[in-house]
């Protein structure tokens, strides 16, 4: 029942696509767009492993239709790292160890670019409430909030020597 | 998990909206952020036939203060919310409740109308609208509505709108001097659903006494409760230490928890007591300062 044509920037580049009225955001990226760096965990929007950036904004897209996506402009964790170099969060999950096993990275990394986006200086406590939608089974939480901090300190650098 | 079949429509006008939902019957749902209604989707709680999608409605996204009302569109996310400076300086109980719903991706999505339009006393927007007393606005295929929060909540998932009304505002009589609210939710873990929670929002004159005053619970009855026995109480008294204990004892005893997975009936009641008492302080603090 009900197909319909949406076009949305996915990582820069604008995709066309008939789908169901059904089709769940999460399914469309991973298998219509065969991005699967974008994981699907607890599927009801609590785990956090599907987190990806609409228009500036994080979200669940196992909670989000396709269809109310027409338009939009996406970032899911392949479009993060630009020109072959990694991202700061991506470098600094790196450098601080922020994953065990890897499945709840994407999410995490997508989620933390909106709070230092919204909160470039965030304290260890607004980190762990900012990320607290994003669940690591591994419960390596200690450096993934090592890895957020790192990112802040070499982003707000960053900034300092562009002014 | 994959919802059901539907029909999908977009609509970019409250007018539209109504025209199409009276045109398809009870078998249309509305659907603001989609964080209540698409969960339940997926679960096949709910199985309709058309979604009519009101998110890309524009102009109900706004929080601003008119004469003598708080106004903020049905269409606010809980995350404009959490960021805007007048209800981080005059309404803190809101605060509160946003800090403890969800989480930050889900709140950059879900939105106020929807919470209190969705008619689940597990939500915590009812809780408070309840304290503060709310009036719901909604446009419907008569004209508009306001419909006081009292009037507001039917039964279980069931309110005072028609199938095509749509919610556009909640208005909340705008924060005075000697005004002060406070929300807080026991939950076993970030995101759950309350164990229990309970909104208070209470106005002071200026000799301490309360005038006003408004208590409502979360999760702890099949539909939002105001605690009217307890604020009966209160009101028109200078508040004391053994006035607040008495609340607590009511509002255990007038809540209507289940036992289930996030506790027995007892312990639900036990919480009430405990956090009732604790927001009537918290609230007349800031009422005081």
């Amino acid at each position: 029942m009900g197909k319909h044509n949406v076009t949305m920037t996915i990582n820069g580049e604008s995709v066309t696509a008939e789908v169901d009225s059904r089709l769940l955001l999460v399914h469309f990226i991973r298998e219509n767009l065969d991005l699967t760096g974008t994981h699907i965990g607890c599927d009801t929007s609590n785990c956090g492993a599907c987190t990806i950036m609409l228009d500036g904004k994080s979200i669940k897209s196992c909670t989000y239709l396709t269809v109310r996506a027409d338009g939009a402009n996406i970032t899911t964790i392949e479009g993060v790292a630009a020109e072959g170099t990694n991202s700061h969060l991506q470098q600094a999950f790196h450098d601080q160890h922020g994953l065990h096993c890897g499945f709840c990275t994407p999410g995490m990394i997508i989620r933390s670019m909106d709070l230092l986006k919204t909160n470039p200086n965030p304290t260890e406590e607004e980190i762990r409430w900012g990320i607290s939608g994003n669940l690591c089974r591994c419960t390596g939480y200690n450096n993934i909030v090592k890895s957020v901090q790192q990112a802040a300190t070499e982003m707000a650098k960053e900034k300092e020597a562009s002014v | 998990m994959i919802p059901a079949n539907f029909n999908y429509h977009k609509v970019t006008s409250v007018k539209e909206a109504i025209a199409l939902s009276t045109e398809l019957g009870e078998e249309a749902k509305y659907m603001s952020g989609g964080h209540s209604l698409l969960p339940m989707m997926k679960l096949r709680f709910a199985t309709p036939e058309h979604i009519i999608d009101i998110s890309k409605i524009e102009g109900l996204s706004y929080i601003k203060e008119d004469g003598d009302m708080l106004k903020i569109g049905a269409m606010t996310t809980q995350t404009e919310m959490e960021h805007n400076d007048l209800l981080k300086e005059n309404y803190p109980i809101m605060g509160d409740a946003i800090w403890l719903t969800a989480d930050p991706s889900v709140r950059n999505v879900g939105t106020l109308g929807g919470n209190i339009a969705h008619g689940d006393a597990a939500n915590d927007q009812p809780a408070l609208m309840l304290a503060m007393r709310a009036t719901v606005v909604a446009e419907g295929a008569d004209g508009t509505k306001s419909i006081p929060i009292d009037e507001f909540f039917h039964g279980f998932y069931m309110t005072a709108l028609e199938p095509s009304d749509v919610l556009t505002e909640i208005q909340i009589p705008k924060a005075k001097k000697g005004s002060g609210g406070a929300y807080v939710k026991i939950e076993r873990k970030v995101g759950d659903y309350a164990t229990a929670g309970v909104a208070v929002h209470v106005e002071l004159d200026d000799n301490g006494v309360c005038q006003q005053i408004g208590i409502g619970l979360t999760n702890v009855s099949a539909v939002p409760m105001r605690l009217e026995r307890g604020e009966e109480v209160l009101r028109g008294q200078t508040i004391t230490d053994e006035l607040i204990a008495q609340v607590g004892k009511i509002a255990s005893e007038d809540c209507e928890p289940e036992s289930d997975l996030r506790g027995s009936e007892a312990y639900k009641r036990s919480v009430v007591d405990t956090i009732t008492k604790r927001m009537l302080n918290k609230a007349l603090e800031r009422a005081r300062q």
